[in-house]
């Protein structure tokens, strides 16, 4: 119990600051704005007619996939500012387990990422996008199983970094290319294969497609949308999450520890 | 009384580093003990501490705290300690009670609550206990970037009794601090220790700090190059002694020697007054000096002339 407790209090810490943060709240609303407000209408007012389904849902889903992603991958990366702020200190000679530290820490930045996806949704309101209470139901779990991927990836870079300045300098680098990859913004279902390989290995491929799976499904765009089914997405996502926080959670702990 | 804190030839060489940071210290704590490393910049003392309170792995050696090895049991010893770092790890985006909020919560004294009015009624009264102590009733519930550095730690160290720890740990508490603010600091401190009766393992490079201590512990280049209670470190660091010389400095000598005055020669010739008067030893002298000096240090100039010795060493 006192494990768990540890577990809120830490993802509550991540929410609360979170909220207490207008500039990040504002930042949360321009991705989207500048994505499926700028990109999705006017691809889907020159291009939408010919690709046989509605870009501006399509990048809407797709964006909402990234950011879940995006969002709590670089949450979980701010313990090296607490790091530098020397708080995690605090967290770190406390009597809980580091696997306590990793998963609350996920959870919280998971929270803010829901938050930020409920902003895209009504971002795409206003754009147009309208879906059914059933249908934002039926997402709702698997949005959280794309933030604890994201969780797991941003402990995985995180591990591999050594200070705030190279996560700024490197995170664009680990991210960026997986939005196009990932076929955030355009089908990628046919690739040159070198492309083609790197796209799926990239992570963000798996969470915006189990989106795209469980939105689509029982609808006529599905083949053109979407490109494995949602149980694949799954089982490539469950076995990704455990190598990414195994191994970035003993490298984050030893390197914290073996100076 | 048992020992609280038992360190056997501690080692740590950082990765990289060409020296041991710490090389091979041996020393033991008594329970409820006032205990110091005083050392300058760059000794060891954080790195002791670093080690001591399981946040950074160590080289070789063997450490036990609150009767638990650190290699075995570092859970039970980070229930036993409390630790003040020198950089405050306070969160600045919270408030100071949600500061001791998430304290506590970590260290399972109470269960998750997202707001204080649900937190548990004993929680709530100790918070309001603290803050009447610490005199931030009004303060308490806003953002802890308004305080001031002074009362940051002072909300560290309230915040680190919370779990009642058998050790505190202070790394150079006061360093940053005012004058007013340290005076106070202490104080509070001070009362902590009668009322807790918390052993407290302090490092700093202030000697006055050090002198309230049961034991000090003088640590520099990674090593201790002297230990014991203050007023026999004083004795050892203090050497009161005359330096002379004469023209003729064979007849000094001879006199010195019928004097039974204890010297040495060196380039002048140096008494050691162990006590004696410098006045009576000087008028005793009858061969005529063309040089004297008294060497009177203080505790301070002392211990820096210990660490500088040991520098050119």
């Amino acid at each position: 119990m006192h494990e768990v407790n540890a577990i809120l209090t830490i993802a509550y810490r991540d929410f609360s600051k979170f909220l207490r943060d207008r500039g990040r709240i504002i930042a949360t609303f321009i991705f989207p704005f500048v994505f499926v407000g700028i990109l999705g209408s006017s691809l889907q007012s020159n291009l939408g007619a010919n690709a046989g389904y509605n870009f501006l849902t399509f990048i809407f889903i797709g964006v909402l996939g990234q950011t879940l992603f995006q969002s709590t991958a670089s949450g979980v990366i701010s313990l090296i500012e607490d790091r530098e702020n020397d708080f995690s200190q605090e967290i770190f000679v406390s009597p809980i387990s580091r696997y306590s530290i990793i998963v609350g820490k996920i959870l919280g930045e998971s929270l803010v990422a829901l938050t930020q996806g409920i902003g895209v949704f009504l971002f795409g309101f206003v754009m147009g996008v309208h879906l059914t209470v059933f249908e934002f139901l039926r997402l709702a779990p698997f949005a959280l199983i794309v933030c604890a991927l994201g969780g797991a990836f941003g402990v995985f870079v995180l591990s591999n970094l050594k200070s705030q300045r190279a996560a700024n300098q490197i995170f664009p680098f680990v991210i960026f290319p997986q939005f196009f990859l990932a076929g955030v913004f355009g089908p990628v279902k046919n690739l040159p294969p070198a492309l083609l390989v790197l796209s799926r290995i990239a992570p963000m491929t798996y969470a915006v497609d189990l989106v795209r799976s469980v939105f689509y499904t029982g609808m006529a765009e599905y083949s053109k949308t979407v490109l494995f089914s949602t149980l694949i997405d799954l089982v490539v996502i469950g076995a990704m999450f455990l190598l990414f926080i195994s191994i970035g959670t003993i490298a984050f702990v030893s390197n914290e520890r073996n100076r | 009384m048992g020992k609280i804190i038992d360190v056997s030839r501690l080692v740590k060489k950082y990765n990289k580093a060409n020296t041991n940071a710490v090389d091979d210290i041996t020393f033991d704590v008594s329970e409820g003990e006032f205990f110091s490393f005083l050392g300058p910049n760059g000794a060891g003392k954080t790195t002791t501490i670093s080690i001591l309170t399981t946040t950074l792995s160590k080289t070789s050696g063997k450490v036990s705290l609150a009767g638990y090895d650190l290699d075995k049991n570092q859970k039970e010893v980070r229930k036993s300690i409390g630790i003040i770092f020198q950089n405050p790890s306070l969160d600045q985006n919270l408030t100071a009670e949600e500061n001791v909020r998430f304290h506590a919560i970590l260290y399972g004294i109470y269960p998750f609550a997202p707001t204080f009015g649900f937190m548990s009624k004993a929680y709530q009264k100790k918070v309001y206990e603290l803050s009447e102590i610490l005199g931030i009733q009004k303060d308490i519930f806003k953002p802890i970037k308004t305080f001031s550095g002074g009362m940051k730690r002072k909300l560290e160290i309230m915040r680190s009794l919370i779990h009642k720890p058998k050790i505190l740990f202070l790394d150079e508490p006061t360093s940053g601090l005012d004058p007013l603010s340290r005076k106070n600091l202490w104080q509070y401190l001070n009362e902590v220790r009668k009322s807790e009766k918390t052993t407290i393992f302090l490092t700093t490079h202030y000697l006055e700090e050090a002198e309230g201590a049961d034991h000090v512990f003088i640590i520099n280049k990674g090593k201790i190059v002297s230990s014991g209670t203050p007023s026999k470190i004083k004795k050892e660091l203090i050497k009161n002694y005359l330096l002379v010389d004469s023209k003729s400095k064979r007849k000094l000598i001879s006199e010195l020697k019928k004097l039974k005055l204890n010297f040495e020669e060196k380039e002048n010739i140096m008494i050691n007054l162990r006590g004696k008067n410098p006045q009576k030893v000087i008028s005793s002298i009858k061969t005529p000096l063309n040089y004297l000096d008294i060497h009177n240090p203080t505790l301070e100039d002392a211990y820096l002339e210990i660490i500088e010795n040991n520098n050119h060493a």
